[in-house]
């Protein structure tokens, strides 16, 4: 592999992380937003709260990894998405401000009308956010992101099927993902009921997004052929995975083993996320702009390279003891 | 639309993308001084605390910890956004010079990294963690925001001396990222940077609690509040002056038309005296103090050091002069009077081991805290200001940097309106942190 097929498998290994722990994140901004008034929706706020409080800061920091590796090593690519996308880009910019800042904000204030302002604006910038990302994706993966910069629409660049069909999964599988994590906090913390509710949910959010894909893949045959032909020929295998891991946490969830419904779960949406980098792969922009001729000096990839795996050397570590820290009991 | 996208982007697209950098930055900028300033202070209060059973520094470490929850949360999610920005904004820069200056920003990341999972885990393991090891999960914090700030504007310090890549036909070639990297700017702007950022935290918490002691509240605890930012700032302070001072004669020999600007020196010459305060109208400074030979022997410790003027620099090259000779003039001000207050503290405390009686002492202490973000503010005015037209200098344009698509304004404002928002909700919270009773912040307080 070359240096610049590394950095592209490890970039993605960054959105998918982002999705997937970032992703639980937005997802349990989502149930917040459903978790009724103060009073009832009192205790699912509060193990949202404490289960998003200590990861979410490190979680989101693979925002900025992907972004930084993106535009260090595939420069004209990222220009050209960055300048067409502008639009949904600012609004995920502004949503992911108004989402940090305002979860902060609830934490530290007392008062009801505050807690429920701030958490509103936690809950439906939690929602809006992994929508608009999800119409940068559909963009980039139907090919209307030409190289140049804001060389394509402004407007259907990320308005059109396959952005909207991404956008809804986005907030499907964050809800999902969500749903199935906080079962299991529930569980652990002893709080039968809400591991109940969150259960319930986590069944019906798995339908729900099970359908929308299952509906998605029409659209993308009118909409998106190409992305359409290379899930169905190249990328099918990690496409059945990502069915059968999906069946798999629905049959778990229904027997409440939810340890073990995480990684299904988890790899249920993370196959979804390689299925389509092997359906695009070697495009990075589709129709014809491939990895090669948007790698940056080979230098550059070689440095970045070398960083990227010095700093997973100190990181990977001190990701896992703050995993392992918070998902023990407080010691007495 | 996209055949009317071909034209570069009008001026006012232009102008609202500068502006809304500049709020964005200018903003977050704080907010990272003291995501580098508040650990080092707030981990140095638990130690002590723990050294000598003093239950008062246990108390400030546990209010300083929420405090900084409340802003690291705010700065990680602002300097998210200008990651955005960067392709959002500047897609000519990074399409062109992106690869140059990745690394220091793949570092960055890393770095910040490290400093949320330390932070996650400082913030929210008070009791899952034996109090000694607590204090130490502070420390990465603390090295990992001075790390950020490293990298972060050794990035900004090779816009202001790029090197480190050959240009063939506009094209980019042989990119040596290191050298990029450690480009002859960036020591003393970055040390600049850091230990400014030390300054805005140690003031900017002492003086909420100078406040606090104008209003009689003169307890150990106020009192400690005090100390220990404002001593960390106060011995801070001339070695930020010293550093200033280099990062300034190096202009004269490295970026002249910026240091032209600062002075609003039309003509190059020796014997060039320098201005102090005045402003730049009809094409000359006016009502400025002026000390004869002052900016030649500054340069070049002789009078007779030639200092180049604006007139080497073609006009469409020049940049505005007023903010970044009013920007500078308040920086080194607002420095000088930081350097008499520390000063009026250290003789007070050398000769009874107290603070200044003067009550004015305590009111130009409560003030030191915005002074000191408005010299951080204006210094950046003076180096980015004074870098324009170029954003990269003498390589590529602002203009040429801008994303061409139409619209920008909205974006402008959209960000403005939650800027305003956000600043509102900011100062409210931390108000009320201020005078709410604190314990230690736990993940299962609510």
């Amino acid at each position: 592999m070359t240096a610049a097929q590394w950095l592209l498998v490890l970039g993605w290994a960054g959105v998918t992380l982002y999705a997937l722990l970032g992703g639980a994140d937005f997802g349990g901004g989502f149930w917040d937003m459903l978790a009724g008034d103060a009073r009832r929706g009192h205790s699912q706020r509060r193990l949202i709260e404490s289960s998003i409080g200590p990861v979410w800061e490190a979680n989101h920091v693979w925002l900025i990894f992907v972004i930084v590796l993106f535009w260090t090593c595939f420069p004209t690519v990222f220009a050209a998405v960055a300048s067409t996308l502008y639009i949904p880009l600012t609004l995920v910019a502004l949503g992911i401000i108004a989402r940090g800042a305002a979860f902060a904000f609830r934490k530290a204030s007392t008062e009801l009308w505050q807690q429920r302002l701030f958490g509103g604006g936690f809950a439906l910038s939690s929602v809006l956010t992994p929508f608009f990302l999800g119409t940068v994706a559909g963009g980039v993966a139907s090919g209307r992101v030409p190289p140049g910069l804001a060389a394509g629409d402004l407007l259907t660049s990320w308005w059109n099927p396959t952005s909207v069909l991404a956008g809804l999964l986005a907030i499907g599988s964050t809800a999902y993902l969500a749903a199935v994590f906080l079962t299991g906090d529930a569980r652990r913390s002893g709080e039968a009921g809400l591991a109940e509710a969150f259960r319930r949910r986590a069944l019906v959010t798995a339908a729900v997004t099970g359908a929308i894909m299952l509906g998605g893949i029409l659209i993308l045959r009118d909409d998106a052929p190409r992305l359409y032909s290379g899930l169905t020929g190249r990328a099918l295998p990690v496409v059945v995975i990502s069915a059968v891991a999906g069946l798999a946490s629905l049959a778990l969830l229904i027997t409440r083993r939810y340890a073990l419904t995480r990684v299904t779960a988890a790899l249920a949406v993370a196959a979804v996320l390689w299925g389509w980098a092997l359906a695009q792969y070697p495009m990075l922009l589709p129709p014809d702009v491939t990895i090669e001729r948007a790698a940056a000096s080979p230098s550059v990839l070689h440095a970045t390279l070398g960083v990227v795996i010095a700093g997973m050397i100190v990181l990977v570590p001190s990701l896992l003891w703050l995993y392992s820290l918070f998902q023990r009991p407080v010691p007495r | 639309m996209p055949h009317l996208l071909a034209a570069a982007a009008t001026p006012a697209d232009l102008f609202a993308a500068r502006e809304q950098m500049a709020l964005s930055l200018g903003w977050h900028i704080i907010l990272a001084c003291f995501g580098v300033g508040m650990p080092a202070l707030t981990v140095f209060a638990e130690w002590r605390g723990l050294r000598t059973g003093n239950d008062d520094y246990i108390r400030l470490a546990h209010r300083w910890a929420k405090v900084m929850g409340v802003l690291f949360a705010v700065g990680a999610v602002s300097g998210t956004i200008l990651s955005f920005e960067m392709g959002v904004l500047w897609p000519g820069l990074m399409s062109v010079y992106g690869q140059v200056i990745g690394l220091p920003f793949a570092l960055e990341g890393f770095a910040f990294f490290i400093e949320a999972v330390f932070l996650g885990i400082y913030l929210y393991a008070w009791d899952r963690l034996p109090p000694r090891r607590h204090v130490l999960t502070g420390l990465p914090v603390c090295v990992a925001g001075v790390a950020s700030a490293f990298f972060v504007v050794s990035a900004n310090s090779w816009m202001n001396q790029p090197r480190g890549f050959d240009l063939v036909n506009g094209t980019v070639t042989r990119v040596r990222p290191w050298a990029a990297m450690f480009n002859p700017a960036m020591p003393m702007e970055t040390l600049h940077m850091i230990l400014a950022a030390f300054m805005v935290a140690g003031f900017g918490v002492a003086s909420v609690y100078a406040a606090g002691m104008l209003r009689g509240r003169r307890d150990r605890y106020h009192r400690l509040g005090f100390l220990v930012p404002f001593v960390t700032a106060a011995v801070v302070t001339p070695f930020q002056i010293v550093v200033g001072d280099s990062l300034a004669r190096m202009l004269a020999s490295h970026q002249p038309p910026k240091l032209a600007a600062i002075e609003g020196l039309n003509h190059t010459g020796s014997h060039v005296p320098i201005s102090v305060g005045g402003v730049y109208l009809d094409g000359r400074m006016r009502y400025a103090l002026r000390v004869p030979d002052g900016l030649s022997l500054l340069v070049g410790y002789r009078p007779g050091t030639v200092v180049q003027g604006l007139d080497d620099v073609p006009p469409a090259d020049r940049p505005p002069i007023n903010p970044v000779h009013l920007g500078f003039q308040s920086m080194v001000a607002i420095g000088f009077g930081l350097l008499v207050l520390g000063a009026w503290f250290a003789l007070s405390w050398w000769r009874r081991r107290d603070l200044p009686r003067s009550r004015w002492f305590l009111r130009f202490a409560a003030v030191a805290g915005i002074a000191s973000v408005v010299a951080l503010e204006m210094g950046w005015v003076t180096t980015e200001v004074g870098r324009q037209p170029w954003i990269v200098w003498r390589h590529q344009r602002t203009a040429d940097a801008v994303n061409p698509a139409p619209g920008l304004w909205a974006g402008l404002v959209a960000v403005l309106l939650v800027y305003v928002v956000l600043t509102v909700a900011t100062v409210y919270v931390l108000n009320r942190l201020r005078t709410g009773p604190v314990g230690a912040p736990q993940e299962a307080e609510s």
